[in-house]
């Protein structure tokens, strides 16, 4: 399972938001969306995922166009982690992440044991058993972004797409989100996902991509996207990247902004 | 898997008996209550005679009052509380939004503009209902169609907005009829369907209605599952496999059918809709599989009871309409005071 888009152009019915972008996730990898404010990394996703439909180019699940695809099919390939946010009414965590099973259901069934089972794996996976029967809007930021993964575990997807799934934690959860993600790809699973901490880039991606006024500004290795000078064009400051050598021993890249007098 | 038997499940087995007894006990009452009480017993008989078995011996008057005035209303009662409720559960799901009726699409508005002009074309009761029907179905049709032209917004916005506006321009198509109508044979009619009721409810009625509020009841059943993943976001839904616009499509058809056949037997009866979720969320918690059969149950319940007391706690029948709103209004806000939010 592979997910490609070619010279892809995105946007909404009268704005166009991107173009041009060729992309392409591997089973097992770990691509690194990086853009600034407005530069349509969510609408790029709602693309890949077929919520949008492109206005130029085609998007490719395991080799078929998206555009031909039914939305459960699409839904069993590709997940989505939207950011955090609170739903309409008070489901349990343990509800929210069966709604996940949604896509290997028959059009008038209702969750089985199986599914019920699979949902509680998910949970379980994510460290937040404890949660499963509390009230989803009840939880914290880092936990509901923890329960919306764990309901994309539970469809069984390829395929992740999360959006700033790190954005409004705190950095024991980010750090916590960004280990999961790395356990996914090692299981075969292909993350991708935004973040505005370039950092995140060196931590956890095989692959970062720096998405620049709709435009793919530069993709490849994270040591090779993630220079000074990509990095002061993509957001417009001054950045220093430099390695830091680590106590336990190794060395590790970091992102450190530079314009900041004191 | 029984949902009963997740750990810290809210106990659905158990809510539905509790529901059916209650209602099985708020029917005994409302046939046993009127200006000519019944005792229970008798009324097992009469009943246990009309399924075939024993004849009853008892005062054929009795029998008269259970099976020819009274069963029909209760039936209506029943038929018409389940289908307000139900279509007001699915409503607030898709809508994403607990304060939706099922009038939202205006089905009550263009019900009531079959009916008014039925009335003043002086047409016969049955005429009169089927143009409530049709009004109803028509109405939510045009809002749909309306919508669906308008691009580039939020659809549900957009529905939402379309039945408001259409609506009000229906209420102001009843309001002239009003204005028109003879004010001693038409306006005393109009007027009284406006308000709801079940007194002349006929048996023939219910062959009709009863068989289109279950089938519009069935796609609601059917598609429990996929109504719940359809009160997340839009996009969050497609996402996991939804096709958002068809399931969208068939809960309207099936509320609005239910709602339309209730409207054409009892005029219009506002609050249930809106209150009979609120409460049943309340016991069951979002989910609709169990949301749907629960409300179906209390506003049966609710709707039996309410009319036992309109015909029963005055000399004059009180308007079921007038009677829903005094009493579902304070309900409505002592729920909201203080029970647990069921909605964020």
């Amino acid at each position: 399972m592979s997910l490609a888009a070619t010279n892809l152009g995105f946007g909404y019915r009268d704005r166009r938001v991107g173009s041009g972008v060729t992309l392409e996730l591997a089973p097992g990898e770990v691509l690194c969306l990086l853009g600034p404010n407005g530069s349509g990394k969510t609408t790029l996703f709602k693309t890949l995922l077929g919520l949008l439909p492109p206005q130029d180019g085609t998007v490719l699940i395991d080799g078929r166009d998206a555009r031909t695809l039914p939305r459960d099919a699409i839904a069993r390939q590709i997940s989505y982690v939207p950011q955090a946010h609170g739903a309409f009414f008070p489901y349990t965590v343990r509800e929210l992440v069966l709604m996940g099973r949604t896509a290997h259901l028959g059009l008038f069934a209702a969750p089985s044991a199986r599914d019920h089972a699979a949902a509680m794996a998910a949970i379980e996976r994510m460290g937040i058993a404890h949660l499963a029967d509390t009230i989803y809007t009840q939880v914290s930021g880092g936990e509901c972004q923890l329960a919306l993964i764990a309901r994309a575990l539970a469809q069984e997807a390829r395929v992740v797409i999360m959006d700033e799934p790190t954005a409004n934690l705190d950095f024991g959860n980010q750090v916590r989100v960004l280990e999961r993600i790395r356990t996914l790809a090692g299981e075969g699973i292909g993350v991708l996902l935004s973040t505005h901490d370039p950092d995140h880039a060196f931590l956890c991606a095989d692959r970062a991509a720096m998405l620049h006024e709709g435009r793919l500004m530069a993709c490849g290795t994270p040591t090779e996207v993630m220079t000074a000078v990509n990095l002061r064009q993509l957001y417009g400051v001054e950045i220093a990247v430099t390695a830091v050598a680590l106590t336990q021993g190794g060395t590790r890249n970091v992102c450190l902004p530079l314009g900041i007098a004191r | 898997m029984n949902s009963s038997g997740i750990p810290g499940g809210r106990a659905p087995g158990l809510i539905i008996v509790a529901a059916i007894l209650a209602l099985i006990i708020i029917v005994a009452i409302a046939f046993s209550v009127g200006r000519y009480p019944i005792a229970v017993g008798d009324l097992l008989r009469v009943i246990w005679a009309w399924l075939g078995g024993a004849a009853h011996g008892l005062d054929p008057t009795i029998e008269t009052v259970v099976l020819q005035i009274r069963g029909p209303r209760v039936i209506a009662a029943l038929l018409v509380g389940a289908s307000l409720a139900a279509a007001g559960a699915a409503y607030q799901n898709l809508f994403r939004n607990p304060l939706v009726s099922p009038d939202i699409l205006g089905v009550s508005a263009g019900a009531a503009v079959g009916a008014v002009l039925g009335i003043f074309l002086s047409l016969g009761i049955v005429a009169i209902q089927s143009m409530a029907l049709a009004g109803g179905l028509a109405a939510v049709a045009l809002v749909y169609v309306v919508a669906r032209a308008v691009r580039g917004h939020d659809p549900l916005l957009v529905l939402v907005l379309a039945g408001v506006v259409l609506g009000s321009l229906l209420g102001a198509f009843v309001a002239l009829m009003k204005y028109l109508a003879d004010p001693y044979n038409q306006l005393p009619a109009i007027t009284f369907w406006l308000l709801g009721s079940l007194a002349s409810v006929d048996p023939r009625d219910l062959w009709i209605a009863g068989p289109l509020m279950l089938a519009g009841l069935l796609p609601l059943w059917l598609l429990r599952w996929r109504i719940n993943v359809l009160s997340l976001d839009d996009e969050e839904a497609r996402a996991l496999g939804v096709a958002t616009v068809r399931i969208r499509v068939a809960v309207i058809v099936g509320a609005t059918l239910m709602t339309s056949a209730a409207v054409a037997i009892s005029g219009v009866i506002g609050w249930i809709g809106l209150v009979i979720p609120h409460f049943a969320r309340l016991l069951t918690g979002p989910d609709f599989s169990r949301l749907l059969p629960v409300s179906v149950l209390l506003g049966a319940g609710f709707l039996v009871a309410v009319d036992t007391l309109a015909r029963s706690i005055a000399n004059i029948e009180v308007p079921l309409g007038v009677l829903t709103a005094f009493i579902g209004t304070p309900l409505f806000l002592w729920q909201l005071a203080t029970a647990r939010r069921s909605w964020q």
